[in-house]
């Protein structure tokens, strides 16, 4: 995009000033690089996000935004119920609460090497990847309403995993308020064999190894030093979020017009938040995050089975989970005063700093981790949320020449602030590279044999049912991942980590 | 005279599908044809089943979305692809016969399933003597 179609708030902010029936500015953060090679319809969507009714303070875009539908992908937009705001299908997406979670293994590099090439079979073969696969859970109406309402501790108390799991999930595994009832028996139906699947397109499932780390404390307290082996799974709420998103944003085109809703783009479908369909979706939505929390849980103890027979002396904690598909209802100071928002992220990560209470307690004084999945064969990075005072510092901080002694100053200076401080789009940040080309470019710029032979000399096994899916997926379809982090720790988003390379990925 | 074709169009994070026809009925075909191209090349399945769908919507465009949306719900269910598609549609309701078979990884090297049809770049219209009937789909 031209630059000169922002006002430019900062080298990592910039903003498209209201006009016509925009309500708010639009903020994108990124660099002048990823902003030159961003699509023009990035700017098309957040400034259509900005028209929408209760929108509060702006409608932002992350450094990883793309092209998406309605929203963009990359997105995060606050509404004010008070103010009749919506809640929009299309601002959440068809795969809901779509997600990364990262497990340690007590593993490092050179566990792995000597059985590198039998851990992907057997992951491969373990894990059920790809279009028309299942998982071995059949669920009846009974069980399926209580997964649905349970989420990750509906799985853990089916005995896929352990209490200590919850610790480390989102809403501590479970999404209070979700409502079965609102979920239709299509929407049932489709996800009746399909727990414990990892999907298809771009969800995957990584054995990774630290490669660098940039923040030695919080990698501390995150458990994380150079050479750990981490397992990465990416995936959502299978055809469940799929059919739940494709109904109800039916009804909500539908509704905005009885709502006297002026869209400008049909795939912003959305209905005022006070409305029996906002109510509806929002119960359903809910229970599609559950739907999300659950599949990721049973995933992980497959992997873990996986990992105890091949390496018996592997352990499988988890790091974190993070969904990136979702609207949620969180506190946020908007002007001194603090405020009840339904914030959507539509590929963008919450991202909470030290001393949220919303993050676990063992993980609150460095702040959320933020888990950000790249392609498959470039880096993935575990990012820290930042509070804003910190952020004001972050880019002094970023040039590379901050001393660790200036970091744990600028990390001080967190806790005092508290969480009741301003926070940068709405505690949000990048969640993955974002894609740079469409698959049918990809399709026939690449042969998914070559990418795999390619990434094989460089240590990295890829398992998965189509060749053309890996082309589609080929690392140069997407944008470069570290620009993106890169760019996210300089807007004061989040806090670089550590960075992960892949040594096997299953891909659906 | 309009040969009925289909073709995918680029859109950064999904992919579009658009089918031609002579009529509506055919460009919704052809359009099916381009969904079932994005999974997998429609020569390698074989027309073993057939399923039969209806729906109706208040308009051409969310009828398409709709018809779109009844075959992914096919194949996610039924664990299918299909390769042929015929359609009937009158005063707003569409009817439809879809032969396929069942999903095979080994066969069909499946590349991304498809969760959804969006209302993005979504048009249906005729336009120089023929009916188009594009829009993206989230893969």
């Amino acid at each position: 995009m031209d630059t000169a179609l922002f006002k430019r708030r900062s080298d990592y902010e910039w903003e498209i000033e209201p006009h016509g029936p925009m309500r708010v500015p639009a903020i994108i953060y990124a660099d002048e690089a990823l902003i030159r090679a961003m699509d023009h319809k990035v700017y098309e969507q957040a400034v259509n996000v900005a028209t929408l009714p209760g929108i509060v303070k702006a409608s932002y875009a992350m450094p990883d935004a793309h092209w998406g539908y309605g929203f963009p992908i990359g997105g995060v937009a606050a509404f004010d119920p008070d103010e009749g705001g919506v809640v929009s299908a299309g601002g959440v997406g068809f795969d809901i609460s779509c997600g990364v979670r990262c497990l340690h293994t007590g593993l490092v590099k050179d566990d792995i090497l000597p059985v590198q090439k039998a851990l992907a079979d057997i992951l491969y073969h373990q894990i059920p990847a790809g279009l028309g696969s299942t998982g071995a859970i059949r669920l009846n109406t009974a069980e399926m309403d209580a997964m649905l309402t349970g989420g990750a501790k509906w799985a853990v108390e089916r005995g896929w995993g352990g209490e200590a799991d919850l610790d480390r999930i989102e809403e501590r595994g479970q999404m209070k308020h979700a409502k079965p009832g609102h979920v239709s028996e299509h929407a049932k139906k489709r996800q009746r064999d399909e727990m414990g699947t990892l999907g298809s397109g771009n969800h995957y499932l990584e054995v990774q190894h630290v490669t660098e780390i940039y923040d030695a404390r919080i990698a501390q307290g995150y458990g994380l030093k150079p050479g750990d082996v981490v397992i990465s799974i990416h995936c959502g709420s299978r055809g469940l979020g799929h059919q739940i998103g494709t109904e109800y944003l039916k009804k909500m085109v539908i509704a905005a017009g009885q709502y006297g809703i002026r869209l400008p783009d049909r795939e912003l479908a959305c209905a005022p938040i006070n409305s029996d369909v906002g109510q509806e979706y929002l119960g359903a939505m809910r229970a599609a995050i559950n739907c999300a929390l659950a599949n990721r849980q049973i995933l992980t103890h497959l992997v873990r089975q996986v990992f105890t027979d091949l390496v018996p002396k592997s352990r499988l904690p988890l790091l974190y989970d993070v969904s990136h598909n979702t609207c949620k209802v969180e506190k946020h100071v908007v002007d001194g005063k603090e405020r009840e928002l339904y914030i959507h992220r539509k590929g963008a990560t919450r991202a909470f700093g030290p001393n949220h209470p919303d993050v676990p307690a063992v993980l609150r004084p460095y702040g959320q981790p933020v888990l950000i999945g790249g392609s498959m064969g470039t880096g993935s990075y575990v990012l820290a949320g930042l509070n804003e005072g910190e952020a004001a510092d972050a880019p002094t901080l970023m040039e590379g020449r901050a001393s660790a002694a200036s970091r744990a100053t600028v990390s001080a200076r967190g806790p005092r602030l508290g969480p009741i401080g301003e926070t940068r789009a709405f505690s949000s940040a990048c969640h993955g590279a974002g894609r740079a080309m469409s698959r049918h470019q990809a399709h026939r710029t690449w042969k998914g044999r070559e990418v795999i032979d390619e990434l094989a000399s460089r240590g990295i096994l890829i398992r998965s049912p189509s060749s053309r899916g890996v082309a589609e997926e080929a690392p140069g379809a997407y944008k470069d991942v570290s620009a993106v982090v890169d760019a996210a720790e300089h807007a004061g988003l989040a806090r670089k980590v550590a960075r992960m390379e892949p040594l096997v990925c299953v891909k659906g | 005279m309009t040969v009925a074709h289909w073709e995918h169009f680029a859109h950064e994070a999904d992919m579009g599908v658009r089918g031609y026809g002579a009529t509506e009925a055919q460009a919704f075909e052809q359009a099916a044809l381009a969904l079932t191209a994005a999974i997998t090349e429609p020569e390698r399945v074989e027309l073993r089943e057939q399923v039969q769908i209806a729906c109706e919507a208040p308009d051409d465009e969310l009828l398409f979305v709709d018809w779109l949306n009844a075959i992914i719900f096919e194949m996610s269910t039924r664990k299918m692809l299909f390769a042929r598609f015929e359609v009937r549609i009158e005063n707003g309701q569409l009817t439809a016969t879809i032969w396929g078979e069942k999903t095979d990884v080994a066969k069909h090297s499946p590349a991304v399933e498809a969760k959804g049809a969006t209302y993005t770049a979504l048009r249906v219209a005729r336009e120089n003597g023929q009916w188009i009937a594009q829009t993206v789909v989230d893969v």
